[in-house]
């Protein structure tokens, strides 16, 4: 700081970084690109550990016995269930209370803005069965949740199952501290986020509950079980919840501590982990899973039923049951006790899981990437925007033109107007809200007008406002001010740069995937955006670069990453579907990169678009 | 040193030769009659007229009492007595009984619940001193004479009474610690006295009760009224605290078993041991001290001691599935004699849902039988009065059997029946929601919510709102005191009509306090609890709704529903609240404020430096000649160059 506050100094200094300025952002892009690219790499990354001490040091046993049982009370689930052709609800009760539960429904109803496609549903009934086991000698303020989905066809049959059949093997325990609220939801999501509102008496997304009649105090930590095949060869955990949340870190050790000790394979994104971390294909490995896991962080949805119990600073995992070809296979009695030593263990808890990160990435499930490693990457990116802004300021306060004695002039000149500047922020933003509000509001207009169906006339509205956008606020400035000035789009973009970089620096601290990959495509467009450039090739390069074109890329290479690699066609219209469900993902479970994007993201990007077509 | 024993001795013997004598002579008049206990041997009393007994006649009765010249005490003057007590009254008399009811409940579990009563025609008013202790235990007696306690009311419970599956218990107590006092009158400084007190009990009972200050201490308007004879009501002399984190253990059951006449050496209180009674689904005892009326005009009062302790057995947790419990499977003791010193001992099963043995079955048989509203409803027990020799039959032990033969039942509708819970996400506000649910069919009646938040949880009083069915239902008395910081909880009570057949829903929200960083609890990430809200109704008895009048019953006692009490008295208590306050980060307080001092004084402070201060550019050094002309322009008094 004693050289800023040498005006010599500072003078030299700051002539050092307009000079070199291009260079250093180029520098930069490149070194957080390969910053980046190294987390994966082992020996960079940290291997887990359990910080909590309630969970570390205290061995327990696992003695659940009676995996075949569950099973059996599987098929007998699966059998009502095609009975009733949905939730056995009565059966469900009946079974609980037999095992000597508390239990209690609820039933809940949802209209969904548009139908859903995917999952084929648009007026949601059900109802969701829960049971609650009352720990002995304990008060009723701290529970632990089990849940399985209740879902459609021969899904999760096993789950219910062993659910059921862990809640009787549960309750002849005694060392429970914690109450154990066994649930089984229906309608996936829909269901748990009902039963979750209600159990918080929330309402967040407009949806009908009945409250709930038994609770079990606040809850610690929840575990969600899918499992559709009597044996497996391996468990997944998912953690990417709403919004890019991550439960803590602790959960994720405890689910690998306990697949180490009992001899289950066990993988995250459903990638087992290799011990050839310094091969080529070893590493491109760490990075496809580093990779999935940014690339399902980013869009903010839940991908299990335990996403939305994060909102509520529930620490929450799904454990996904894999059957795939190998050899080995593992019986429900084994994951049964990889269940029973999980709950037993966070029953120890003594303090919520607090003690490990909260903000992480893994490479894979013995390594993880803090957030200390992982931010600078971003950090990087953001530099660039400073600079840039520097850059523009400078230019702002001295003109190359009138070096000396033109304080008069530079007021006259750099005053384009607040209007000038004002106008544009103003129009980009409201076509973002069009974006925001349009896509929902007008389904029924089109589906009038038009031949599509009530999703893909919300998808294509979207897509043409986005569109339209476009075309829409050129030019402003000449109206208002005669000529689009020198010093109008330094402001503008001086502005926009500043505007960006608070954005992406605010998101990144939230969901850093989403931040990420935001700021690896803007920030080039922000940083060499000016009136000057060749306009037809910038426009292709600022298209490429939009956070549509963004979302598009993402999905080809989500695709690619699944190894399941599609034609341009097919991913064409998983396009669509996925804005479709980044629209119901915003509405049912309140995800908020739908609106991130079109109130802020996109009415940024928009005044670089302006900035481009400023003459 | 030696002096000192020699006479403690001394004392010792004597206190055992009079206590037999006192045994002989209090087993004379004991005429078994369970009812009324309280043997009417005081003349003076008998001698007053049958009119209403008004304090003042008490008191002086009790005067006169003290009068009353002793020989016992006379004898004993020129032993040491220790500290401050005086001489006393020995020739009082005091009785101890104790029972056991166990009532098999719907849910397939048992319940079982003790209790011991010492009745003592002693009066601690008045500052008499009492220095001659029998049944009644000393240490307690001392707190009351030294704190001039009127009533005393402590409860240890561990685990949540589950109404909703057991019905209501006999005595009602919320989850961890509770103790409510009253004190006398002529109690100057009351909240002096209730901190000393409740340290005294802290040593008693081995539990933390001296985590008991003024944060958590409420004077309640209404909700605890006395339940012994008392003169007056001013709530200024009463105290009420709960305790909700408080763990109950064999710690604390030790010091409450040795306030027992016999200890657990005989009697009922043989079945006590911890590694049983803790291994159950509820564990509450309780000791509560009150004065009650010595005989039917009520002109002298005694001195009651109950202690209670309740304990549930869970069904599915002992295993082996066999749905049967005896004596010897809860408590893994029998039973063979009563205690010596009790008055009465006596086993109640409760039998009322099984008039034909279809529910259970009961072994060893007996014959008599008992009833008893409890809680608005008649109850049929079947009684073991261990007083009796044939009670243990020829084995000489009695192991009370209960196999059940039907399947478990379903959930209960208790009349009334409450819960509590916290609504809202994040770390800044949330929202207490109390339900309170009336299952009378057709009969409304008034509760009063009684409610102690901590002063880190600031209740905005604005948003309290109370609605059943959906509208407004105004409550008739609200009492509401303001908390103040690290002083004093929120204590609000209420009187709320609860229309029949409906759930009432309390609502207020509340914002989380940053607390000081040294408030924080060791595990501050745990979360801060809430004391239960306590609902206090007279409900409408079950014996008043039942119309249908199958069971053979007198003619004349059918025609109008209403029988006996219309209502009775229940406390309900809800489930304490575990509430998150904003947490900072205590596991790395040394790198937080080093990062913390670093930025502020290296980053904000050099920023600050640069935003305000004037920058200009340095003239260059004027040099020696220049300075020189300089200082003899300045003696020329012409202006420097």
């Amino acid at each position: 700081m004693g050289l800023l506050s040498d005006p010599n100094r500072r003078r030299a200094l700051i002539s050092l970084l307009t000079r070199l300025n291009a260079p250093i952002c180029a520098l930069c892009y490149f070194a957080a690109v390969c910053w980046f690219m190294g987390l994966a790499f082992e020996p960079f990354t940290l291997r887990t550990y359990m910080s909590e001490n309630a969970m570390g040091s205290t061995m327990v046993e696992e003695r659940f016995p009676s995996g075949e049982r569950a099973l059996a009370t599987g098929k007998e689930f699966a059998a009502h269930k095609k009975k009733v052709g949905g939730m056995p609800v009565d059966w469900l009760v009946k079974t609980m209370q037999a095992r000597g539960l508390e239990v209690f429904t609820q039933s809940f109803s949802r209209t969904l803005p548009f139908p859903d496609e995917n999952k084929e549903r648009y007026i949601v009934k059900g109802t969701n069965v829960y049971g609650i086991l009352r720990a002995p000698r304990a008060p009723r303020t701290e529970a632990l949740v089990l849940s399985a989905p209740c879902s459609p066809g021969d899904n999760n049959n096993q789950a219910v199952g062993l659910l059921l059949g862990l809640a009787h093997y549960f309750r002849s325990q005694v060392f429970w501290a914690k109450d154990i609220i066994f649930l089984v939801n229906e309608h996936d999501l829909i269901g748990m986020q009902a039963w979750l509102e209600s159990y918080h008496h929330t309402n967040t997304t407009g949806m009908d509950w009945s409250p709930l009649q038994g609770r079990g105090g606040s809850i610690q930590a929840a575990l969600s079980l899918e499992l559709s095949s009597d044996v497996i060869t391996s468990l997944d955990i998912i953690l990417e919840g709403l919004n890019g949340q991550l439960p803590n870190l602790d959960l994720a050790n405890l689910f690998y501590a306990f697949c180490q000790k009992i001899g289950v394979l066990c993988t995250i994104q459903g990638r087992l982990q290799r011990n050839d971390w310094d091969s080529v294909s070893g590493y491109s490995h760490a990075v496809q899973t580093m990779m999935l896991m940014v690339m399902k962080q980013a869009s903010g949805r839940p991908w299990g039923d335990h996403g939305l119990f994060l909102r509520y600073h529930i620490e929450a995992a799904t454990v996904k049951g894999i059957n795939s070809f190998r050899q080995y296979k593992t019986d429900v009695t084994t994951v049964g006790r990889l269940l029973e030593g999980m709950f037993r263990k966070l029953n120890n808890l003594l303090e919520r899981l607090h003690q490990s990160y909260f903000f992480y990435l893994m490479p894979s499930l013995s390594h993880f990437v803090s957030i200390g490693y992982y931010m600078p990457a971003f950090g990087l990116l953001a530099v660039i925007l400073l600079l840039r802004a520097l850059d523009l300021w400078v230019q702002l306060v001295s003109p190359p033109a009138i070096a000396a004695d033109g304080v008069g002039d530079i007021a006259q000149q750099s005053s384009p107007g607040v209007l000038s500047v004002l106008t544009p922020l103003v129009i980009s933003h409201l076509t973002g809200a069009a974006l925001y509000i349009l896509p929902t509001r007008f389904q029924e207009i089109a589906v009038e007008h038009f031949p599509v169906s009530e999703t893909e006339a919300v998808v294509l509205t979207a897509i043409a406002v986005y569109t339209a956008g476009l075309a829409l606020p050129h030019n402003t400035h000449r109206l208002l001010s005669g000529e689009g000035t020198e010093q109008g789009w330094r402001v503008l973009k001086l502005v926009a740069v500043l505007y960006l970089a608070v954005l992406l620096g605010c998101t990144a601290l939230i969901n850093f995937s989403l931040g990420f990959i935001l700021a690896l495509t803007l920030v080039p467009v922000a940083a060499f955006v000016t009136p000057h450039v060749p306009k037809t090739l910038s426009a292709v390069v600022l298209v490429i670069l939009s956070p549509a074109f963004t979302l598009l890329f993402s999905v080809f290479f989500f695709q690619e990453l699944e190894e399941m690699p599609v034609s341009f066609q097919d991913g064409w219209l998983l396009y669509l579907s996925v804005i479709s469900q980044g629209i119901l993902d915003h509405y049912l479970y309140g995800s908020l990169v739908y609106p991130l994007i079109a109130l802020m993201v996109y009415p940024c990007w928009l005044l670089f678009w302006n900035i481009l077509f400023w003459k | 040193m030696a002096a000192p024993r020699c006479s403690r001795c001394a004392w010792l013997l004597l206190v055992f030769i009079y206590s037999l004598y006192v045994v002989v002579k209090s087993e004379e008049p004991t005429p078994g009659d369970e009812q009324h206990a309280s043997v009417v041997d005081n003349p003076q009393t008998a001698a007053e007229t049958e009119k209403q007994p008004t304090e003042e006649r008490r008191w002086e009765a009790t005067q006169v009492d003290e009068t009353v010249p002793d020989d016992a005490a006379a004898s004993k003057q020129d032993l040491p007595v220790p500290d401050s007590v005086l001489t006393s009254t020995p020739a009082l008399k005091d009785e101890f009984q104790e029972e056991l009811v166990i009532r098999p409940l719907h849910s397939g579990d048992i319940y079982a619940s003790f209790q011991f009563r010492t009745v003592w025609e002693t009066d601690f008013t008045r500052g008499s001193k009492v220095s001659h202790y029998r049944l009644f235990p000393k240490s307690l007696g001392q707190v009351i004479s030294k704190f001039s306690v009127r009533e005393l009311h402590i409860s240890f419970t561990q685990g949540y009474w589950r109404t909703m599956q057991w019905g209501q218990p006999y005595l009602p107590s919320p989850p961890g610690a509770e103790l409510w006092v009253w004190f006398q009158d002529t109690v100057t400084d009351v909240d002096a006295t209730w901190k000393e007190l409740t340290n005294v009990l802290s040593g008693i009972f081995c539990a933390s009760l001296n985590f008991i200050d003024s944060t958590n201490t409420v004077q309640p308007s209404a909700s605890f009224k006395p339940l012994g004879i008392a003169n007056g009501t001013d709530h200024r002399f009463l105290r009420y605290a709960t305790l909700p984190r408080e763990i109950v253990c064999t710690e604390n059951l030790t010091p409450w078993k040795k306030l027992l006449p016999c200890g657990s050496k005989a009697g009922l209180a043989v079945l006590l041991k911890s590694e049983k009674l803790f291994h159950s689904s509820f564990h509450s005892q309780a000791v509560h001290i009150r004065p009650v009326c010595q005989d039917e005009p009520c002109k002298t009062a005694s001195l009651e001691l109950r202690q209670t302790l309740n304990v549930v057995f869970d069904l599915h947790a002992s295993g082996q599935g066999k749905r049967e419990w005896s004596l010897f499977k809860m408590f893994s003791r029998t039973l063979t004699e009563a205690c010596p010193l009790a008055s009465s001992s006596k086993i109640y099963i409760d039998v009322t849902d099984n008039p034909q043995e279809d529910q259970f079955e009961l072994s060893p048989a007996t014959h008599l039988l008992s009833q008893a509203v409890v809680l608005g409803d008649r109850r049929t027990f079947s009684v073991y009065d261990l007083t009796q020799q044939v009670t243990f039959g020829t084995v000489r032990s009695l192991n009370v059997l209960i196999r059940w033969k039907s399947t478990e039942g379903d959930m209960l509708r208790p009349l009334l029946h409450a819960e509590r819970y916290v609504a809202g996400y994040g770390l800044q506000t949330g929202e207490i929601h109390t339900l309170m649910y009336n299952n009378h069919p057709f009969r409304s009646f008034p509760v009063l919510l009684l409610d102690s938040v901590p002063w880190y949880l600031r209740l905005y009083v604005h948003t309290l709102t109370v609605t059943s069915k959906g509208k407004d239902n105004k409550p008739s008395y609200i009492h509401y005191q303001p908390s103040k910081d690290r002083m004093r909880p929120h204590l609000l009570e209420m009187l709320v009509q609860l229309p029949p057949h409906s759930v009432t829903e309390v609502t207020v929200q509340f914002e989380r306090a940053l607390l000081k960083w040294t408030e924080y609890t060791p595990d501050p990430n745990h979360g801060f609890y809430v004391g239960s809200s306590v609902v206090s109704a007279l409900v409408p008895s079950t014996v008043a709704m039942n119309t249908n009048i199958t069971k053979e019953q007198p003619l004349f006692s059918t025609f109008f529903p209403t029988k006996e009490e219309s209502s009775y008295f229940i406390r309900v208590y809800t489930e304490p609240l575990l509430v998150n306050l904003p947490t900072p980060d205590f596991s790395m307080p040394y790198n937080v404020i080093c990062l913390t001092c670093t930025v502020v004084a290296v980053g904000y402070g050099s920023l600050y430096n640069l935003l305000t201060r004037s920058f200009q550019v340095e003239e260059p050094n004027p040099g020696l000649a220049k300075r020189i002309a300089n200082v003899i322009r300045k003696m020329r008094g012409v202006p420097p160059l």
